[in-house]
This record gives structure tokens, C-alpha cells and sequence, in this order.
């Protein structure tokens, strides 16, 4: 079945359907006695990529374009490393990194897939030099 | 020399504040700064070259980002054009709705979208927050934090807030390291409670990251935004940086909120010349050009600086619009402490309480203040009865439930013995029975055991290594025997995997529904419409534990042996030394109390000692036509020798009355029945026959108590009732003897 972003959300009540973890077990399977038997871990325990963008496709259709450009950037950053994650973070902080380093920032977060993000990345960079926000190296 | 009276004001709690007069220069002016810009919007050729007083060139990290991705150029034009006033009218006109009015907020800048707020009043602000709030009905959230960092207290505490009807809950660490061990505590407590309530624990964000990887907690409100370029940098972030690390949360699962508030700026000394409404307004902006679902906002922690200037109350208000305006969920402040005065803090409350926000709190303490390590506790658990009945005086929903003390009892007991199965499963140091009691019965973290912080904080250290996450707690739950909590904690781990609490403010009910704007959102469009307190949620919200039946308060008031009997009809004599004492219909027979208690044969005994103590003869009558205290005492002085009666309703209020005065003309009132003991009425018999006897009579002397009414109002109607069912309309007046006395002399 299509996904309908305007008649689907609640998709975990109901389109569980449309909603697996990332090992791509159903959500109704999420269970107590799966956990018991030790079928799930806790790294299945998040939302896809895949999910995020259907949560993207709603929050667009519900007429929130920024809350869906955000929802499609934790959409690529669900593919991102913990580690990568907080590192970019950091970098975009105020004078910790130069515009170089956030290009080779911007350059990693594109190998995990990560275009929006690393675009949102590249404007950043743009902005802080000319406000005066990039460290100095 | 100075008035006392000045000097009793100024020993009021109030005195102990500050208030200033506006100064624009520090940016301590609420709202319409003489230096805010005047709105503006260039654009050529699709890119904007000027906006609100700046040229492209001279833009700001904050400008620079609300252009890039807060501004809908195709609404912009015909927005920006429209009139300050028409705008401001639009925001309460029910005939508008919502949506058109979001859709115009898409194109307006923050200097436009201040003018426009500032242009309404406090009521027209109300009217305004109804109806663009995101969410159809209101709710609040809670703090649940000790000063111990007790698990138990910290289960229980979160258990009966969830049970109590908040559907996010607060905690934060007083050491860093004590993180995980308070996300769980908060975690098994809430789904004890009830299942579905989110948690977060405020930490430093690399740490609030890992709780939510791990699944301990479920949502984040600490990304903070400024409404100045230096404060934003200062604080350590760019809406780029901010931005992003939303982004980061949500691709793990995590509800965020922005945070923000008039007079940060002000505070961290760089407002600009600014008014903290304009600055709110660019700090807005940002934060729906992040993409954030929603913001706490309304002044949160510098609350007490925006109101020492005048309009502060109705600025933070205004905030609150603006935020909703920009279809952001509103969690909308009254955590910190606003006032030391308990008026003044509830008048400020009202702006939110009112008209109803997604969380009319960001963080009601659930426990007393003394245990709020936010620093919070505006409204805490000693004030809960009074919000609860406010919610009850306006029949307004404000995100609180009673629940009765056993009930409360029972989810506590239940969360502290929860998280001392999960301690004991996970290996961390136990919880002992000792602490489950406290926890579930005491008062606050002073009554709990002290425990061996340095292993709870080393043990905090090692669960993060092992990697602990929600599901080992589910885990741990089950195979201690608490299934329910186990499923619970299994359904809030199920919501990461379907990310559907992401969208603009969303909950989660008992059952695991979310809703949110989008599928429950508020459609108000006046009277009739939009979320109404009604049905069984009023049921619910009106039954407040202490609340007692009408009938139950009065009871059976007619138990015992009689003690008048009626001899006929009374005729009107003429012994000049005679007082006839009158009493209503009910006296002594359905009624045999006054309303002090007073057994009504003993106030009889009294009233007549008195009468005799002065030389005059009592004589007994019941008035059966009339309650009213004027007319049974008129009647009986028209019966009286002397002309002279006292009459006396069954709840004890009295009135000495001449035969030739106007029916409610008297000689002397004695209304303050709850006060009065058996020997004020053997002065009023005193005072009676010496009115009857023709002497000098000084009246009796009354005491005054101011708060009788409030206490004993409900009392006085319901023995008022009782007196007025009792009358025989028409009915002549009855002559009475005591029983067990010799007949009246």
C-alpha cells in the first residue's frame, strides 16, 4: 500500500505497516517477547532513515516546510555516526572551526549520504566568514 | 512622619522586588522600543536586500538565517503590506482562521510580527493565544527532581505526576554524572504512572544525546537561541550550530523544543537598545527557520527582570502569541519563580492558564520547592490544591488532574518498588525498603535515607559503559514482576522506531495514540467551537478529592428527643414585662444546631436566663410563615406585652425588634451567628428585656471575623434552606413550651 501523508499519521497506530527498524523488523513485532528472546536489541530500537522521511512527507503536507527540511536532515543524519554527529556539531559552534575544516566536514557528512546536511554545512561556513565566526588557522 | 500604613505595605512580600523604570539603552523596555526597527521587507529580484532597518550587507548570523530559511517570499509581499492594526484585528477575529493566519505569519518579519502583538491588549493577547494554539487541547508539564538525587523519590514523584495528568516530565542532575541513573528513575516512575508520558533530563548535550540513543529519555528542550548576534555567540552556538544539533536529535528520535525568552538578552548584556518583544520576535523566527516543532518560551528563566518593567506580564504574554502565531508548539514558562508575591505570581499565571497553552508550565514542581533543582518551583506540590480548584472556578483545563491521596499512595508505592527491582536487575546499588517508604509517604528528599552517592555515581558511569538502554529496563521490569511497567517502557522505545511525537506538539496518550497538530489540531473558531472543558473531563476536573455533597455537610440534623412542643396558636398579650423570643420555622425540630454548633435547647436556656437576669418575663413562639430573621422578630414583637421580641433563626442569627419599627428597621442585629457562644445570647436576652423594661441598654458587644462568610457560606445556605423548607405559608405563629420544663412563666 502508498503511503498517504495527509491520512496515514499516527503512522505507528496506523501505517505500522510503513514502519520498520533498521534491521527491517516490522514494528508489531517490537515486542516484549521478542526482547525476551533477544531477537531486538537496543540498536534496532530507532527510527529509519526511511521513517524519518515519511515523518518529512507528513509535517510537508501539514503545510511545515521548515519542520520537514529538518526532519529530512534527521532523516540523512539517522545514517551518520554517533561520534560524526557530535563532531560537526562542535565544528559549527562559534570560532571552532575554519572554513576549511568545515568543508572537510561538509565532505564527510556527503560520503554517509548526508547532500542536505552538508549543503546546510557549506552555508554556515559562508555566513561565518563573513560575520566573523570561523576560527582563525 | 511616615503613614503606618505605608509601613505595613512595605513589609509585604511584594517589597522584597525590584521595579524600575524602562530603560531602551539596556533593552529593558517590554514591547515598541524606541529603537526597534520599523518592519521592513526589500526584496529584488527573489533575494532580500533589506529587512527590518538593514541592508543585506550589514545582516546579522540571526538575519542572515531567518532570510535563508524563514521567510516565504510568495507571502511576504502581500503580508508585509498589510496595515499594523488590520493584522492585530485579524489575530482575534474568530471569522480568520488559524491556518490563514499562519500563513501570513510565513511572510512577515520579526519587527512586523512584534507590532502587531504589541498591539493587542492583555484579554485580546488570551483571545489570541485560543485560538493559535497548535494543539486541540491544552497540558502541561512537570519538574520532578530531589536534592538527594534519590531514585525511589524521583520514581514516585514522576509516577504521581504522570498519574496526575502531565504528559512531560523533567528531570535534571545536580551532578553531571548521576544522568542515567535520574533518566531511569524518571523513566520506570512515568510509565508507572501512565503509560505514554515523555521524559527528558536536562544535561549538557553530548550527554542528553547518549540518554536519548539509548532510549532513557524522549524528548530535549535545552537548545537555547537569542535574539542578538553577540548573546547567540556567547552562548556558545549559531542558529546553524542549533539548527543542526535538532537535526541530530530527531534522526535519533528525540522530540525537541528550542528554548527562549524575553530579557536573556537584556541580562547577558547585549540587547541592542532593543525591546525584548522585537528580539523574542527575531529569537522566533529562528527557531521556526530551524525547523523546531516547537519552543518553550514566556521569559523562563529571567522572568523576575521582564517583570520589574512595566508591561512585563503582558509582553510575556504577547511572546507566548508569537511563538503560537508561528505554529510552533508553545511550552509557555511559569517554572522559575516569578514573584515572592503569591497574587501577583497567580495574576501573571492567568495570561497562559486561561486561554490554555500546549504545556501551560514548562515545568509545574510536582514535589516541594525545596526539592526543585532547576531553581523552579514557581507553582509546586504544596500549591496543587490551589491550581486544582482554579481549574475548577473557571471550568478551564490547565493540564492538572486530582487524584485521591490513596490512588497517589498506590502509583508511588509502585514506581519506587519498580525502580528498586530495576536497580537490583541491572546490578546498581540497591534501593532498600526504607527508601520505598519514604519515597511513597514522605514529604521531601530531607526525609529520605542518605545514600552512598559515590557508588551511584560510579555505578552511573558503568551502566553508560555497558551500554544500558530502555529495552534492558523493559527487560529488568518484566522479570521482576512488573509486567505493565515492563510494556509501558517497551511502548515509549516502540515511538522512537515510528518517530511520530516529531511533529509540532505532540503527546502521547494512555493507549500509545500521538497526537499532535496534525492529527488533533485546535480549530477555534469561537463560542461552540475548539477545545471546551465539558463532559467527563469536567466531571473529572470539578471532583476534587475534598470536595463533599451539599446533603452530606448539613446531615440529618433532626436526631434526638424533641425539645419544644407547640401549644396552639399564640395570641397577643399584654404584660409589659414580656419578651417574646421568636424562632423560625425549623428551630429545634429539622434544625438543632446554630451554625456554631450550638445545641439550639441550650441557646433557648441562655436567651432566657437573660431575659429573666434583667427582670423580664421570656416567652416562647415559633414563626412558621417567614425565614427571614427581621420578619420572625417582627411578628413576635406584635405578639409581645411590651413589644419587644427577639427572634432567632435556627442557625443562630438574631434580631431584637419593636413592634412599631418597619419590619426590617431593628433595635439590634446580631449576624454573626458563627461566632457567637451561649453566653452572647444570654446578653442578647439581657439586652431584650431591658429594651422592654424601658431601661438605658449599651448593645451587646459583637466581635467581627471577615473570613466568616467565606468559611461558613455554604453551611448558611444549605441550614437556610432547611429553615425556608420548613415554612407553612399563611400559617399563624405557635405558641412553644420546653419539653421537660415547667410551662413558660
Amino acid at each position: 500500500m502508498t503511503f498517504d501523508p495527509t491520512n496515514d499519521y499516527p503512522l505507528g497506530t496506523r501505517r505500522p505497516d510503513l514502519v520498520t527498524t533498521p534491521g527491517g523488523r516490522p514494528l508489531a513485532d517490537v515486542t516484549l517477547d521478542a526482547v525476551r528472546a533477544g531477537e531486538v536489541d537496543s540498536s534496532e530500537i530507532r527510527a529509519t532513515s526511511a521513517t524519518l522521511r515519511l515523518q518529512a512527507g507528513v509535517a510537508r503536507v501539514a503545510g511545515r516546510p521548515q519542520l520537514a527540511e529538518n526532519l529530512e536532515r534527521a532523516a540523512e543524519l539517522a545514517a551518520v555516526p554517533d561520534h560524526l554527529l557530535l563532531d560537526v556539531y562542535t565544528a559549527l559552534r562559534p570560532g571552532r572551526a575554519t572554513a576549511a575544516t568545515l568543508e572537510e566536514w561538509a565532505v564527510r557528512l556527503e560520503e554517509h549520504g548526508a547532500d542536505r546536511t552538508a549543503a546546510f554545512v557549506r552555508e554556515a561556513a559562508r555566513v561565518y566568514v563573513e560575520r566573523g565566526l570561523v576560527a582563525h588557522g | 512622619m511616615g503613614s503606618e500604613r505605608f509601613a505595613s505595605r512595605a513589609r509585604r512580600e511584594l517589597a522584597l522586588e525590584q521595579l524600575v523604570s524602562p530603560f531602551a539603552e539596556l533593552g529593558l523596555v517590554a514591547a515598541n522600543g524606541p529603537s526597534d526597527p520599523a518592519p521592513e521587507l526589500v526584496v529584488e529580484d527573489g533575494v532580500v536586500t533589506r529587512m527590518d532597518g538593514r541592508d543585506a550587507a550589514d545582516f546579522d548570523v540571526i538575519d542572515r538565517f531567518v532570510v535563508a530559511h524563514g521567510l516565504d517570499l510568495d507571502v511576504a509581499s502581500a503580508a508585509m503590506a498589510l496595515d499594523d492594526l488590520d493584522l492585530a484585528r485579524r489575530l482575534v477575529d474568530i471569522d480568520v482562521p488559524r491556518a490563514e493566519l499562519v500563513r501570513l505569519s510565513r511572510g512577515l518579519t520579526p519587527a512586523k510580527l512584534a507590532r502587531a502583538v504589541g498591539l493587542l491588549d492583555p484579554v485580546e493577547l488570551m483571545l489570541a493565544l485560543k485560538k493559535l494554539r497548535a494543539r486541540r487541547a491544552p497540558g502541561n508539564q512537570a519538574h520532578v527532581t530531589n536534592l538527594k538525587e534519590s531514585p525511589a523519590l524521583l520514581a514516585a514523584d514522576a509516577a504521581e505526576a504522570a498519574r496526575r495528568g502531565f504528559a512531560e516530565l523533567e528531570t535534571t542532575v545536580g551532578v553531571a554524572r548521576y544522568a542515567p541513573l535520574n533518566a531511569i528513575a524518571l523513566l520506570v516512575g512515568s510509565q508507572t504512572g501512565r503509560p505514554g508520558v515523555m521524559t527528558q533530563c536536562a544535561v549538557e548535550e553530548r550527554r542528553n544525546l547518549e540518554l536519548a540513543i539509548r532510549g532513557l529519555v524522549t524528548y530535549a528542550e535545552t537548545l537555547s537561541v537569542y535574539g542578538t548576534e553577540p548573546v547567540f555567540v556567547d552562548g556558545d552556538d549559531t542558529p546553524w550550530s542549533k539548527s543542526f544539533l535538532g537535526a541530530a536529535y530527531a534522526s535519533r528520535g528525540v522530540k525537541v523544543r528550542f528554548t527562549s525568552g524575553t530579557g536573556s538578552e537584556a541580562l547577558m548584556g547585549h540587547a541592542q537598545g532593543m525591546s525584548m518583544l522585537y528580539l523574542e520576535a527575531r529569537c522566533l523566527a529562528v527557531v521556526r527557520a530551524a525547523g523546531s516543532q516547537g519552543v518553550q518560551n514566556g521569559s523562563i528563566s529571567c522572568v523576575a527582570l521582564v517583570l520589574s518593567i512595566p508591561g512585563g506580564t503582558r509582553t510575556i504574554l504577547g511572546e507566548n502569541v508569537l511563538a503560537a502565531w508561528l505554529d510552533l508548539e508553545v511550552a509557555s514558562g511559569n517554572d522559575a519563580i516569578a514573584s515572592h508575591s503569591e497574587i501577583r505570581k497567580t495574576a501573571k499565571l492567568m495570561g497562559q492558564f486561561l486561554p490554555g497553552t500546549d504545556f501551560v508550565t514548562s515545568g509545574y514542581s510536582v514535589m516541594p520547592r525545596h526539592d526543585n533543582t532547576f531553581g523552579g518551583g514557581n507553582f509546586d506540590a504544596d500549591d496543587l490544591d490551589e491550581w486544582l480548584t482554579i481549574q475548577r472556578d473557571w471550568q478551564v483545563d490547565a493540564g492538572i488532574e486530582p487524584v485521591p491521596e490513596e490512588e497517589v499512595l498506590r502509583v508511588r508505592e509502585r514506581a519506587a518498588r519498580a525502580v528498586q527491582a530495576v536497580f537490583a536487575e541491572l546490578g546498581l546499588p540497591p534501593v532498600a525498603d526504607v527508601e520505598v517508604v519514604a519515597a511513597t509517604t514522605g514529604y521531601d528528599a530531607r526525609g529520605m535515607p542518605d545514600r552512598d552517592r559515590a557508588a551511584d555515581v560510579e555505578a552511573a558511569d558503568g551502566l553508560l559503559a555497558r551500554g544500558i538502554s530502555g529495552l534492558d529496563v523493559a527487560l529488568a521490569l518484566d522479570r521482576r514482576g512488573f509486567p505493565e511497567v515492563a510494556e509501558a517502557v517497551l511502548g515509549m522505545q516502540r515511538q522512537r522506531v515510528a518517530a511520530d511525537y516529531l511533529q509540532t506538539s505532540a503527546v502521547i496518550d494512555a493507549d500509545g495514540v500521538v497526537h499532535s497538530a496534525v492529527n488533533d489540531p485546535n480549530v477555534y473558531e469561537g463560542p461552540g467551537t475548539g477545545y471546551r472543558l465539558e463532559g467527563e473531563r469536567w466531571e473529572l476536573l470539578q471532583s476534587l478529592p475534598q470536595v463533599v455533597s451539599p446533603a452530606e455537610l448539613v446531615g440529618d440534623l433532626s436526631e434526638g428527643a424533641p425539645v419544644v412542643e407547640e401549644l396552639g396558636i399564640a395570641e397577643a398579650h399584654d404584660d409589659p414585662a414580656e419578651v417574646v423570643v421568636a424562632v423560625g420555622p425549623a428551630f429545634a425540630d429539622t434544625i438543632r444546631r446554630t451554625i456554631a454548633g450550638l445545641d439550639h435547647r441550650e441557646v433557648l436556656d441562655a436567651i432566657c436566663d437573660g431575659v429573666r437576669e434583667a427582670g423580664g418575663t421570656p416567652r416562647l413562639v415559633r414563626v412558621r410563615r417567614v425565614a427571614d430573621v427581621a420578619f420572625i422578630a417582627h411578628d413576635g414583637s406584635r405578639l409581645s406585652g411590651s413589644g419587644i421580641a427577639l427572634g432567632l433563626q435556627s442557625k443562630g442569627t438574631a434580631v431584637i425588634h419593636r413592634s412599631d419599627l418597619e419590619p426590617l428597621d431593628n433595635l439590634e442585629l446580631f449576624g454573626m451567628s458563627p461566632l457567637y457562644t451561649l453566653e452572647s445570647y444570654r446578653a442578647m436576652g439581657r439586652n431584650a428585656a431591658g429594651y422592654a423594661l424601658g431601661k438605658r441598654v449599651g448593645p451587646v458587644p459583637t466581635q467581627l471575623d471577615n473570613f466568616a462568610r467565606a468559611k461558613l457560606i455554604v453551611r448558611t445556605t444549605l441550614l437556610h434552606a432547611r429553615e425556608t423548607q420548613a415554612i407553612v405559608p399563611g400559617a399563624e405563629p405557635v405558641e412553644l413550651a420546653l419539653v421537660g420544663a415547667s410551662v413558660a412563666q
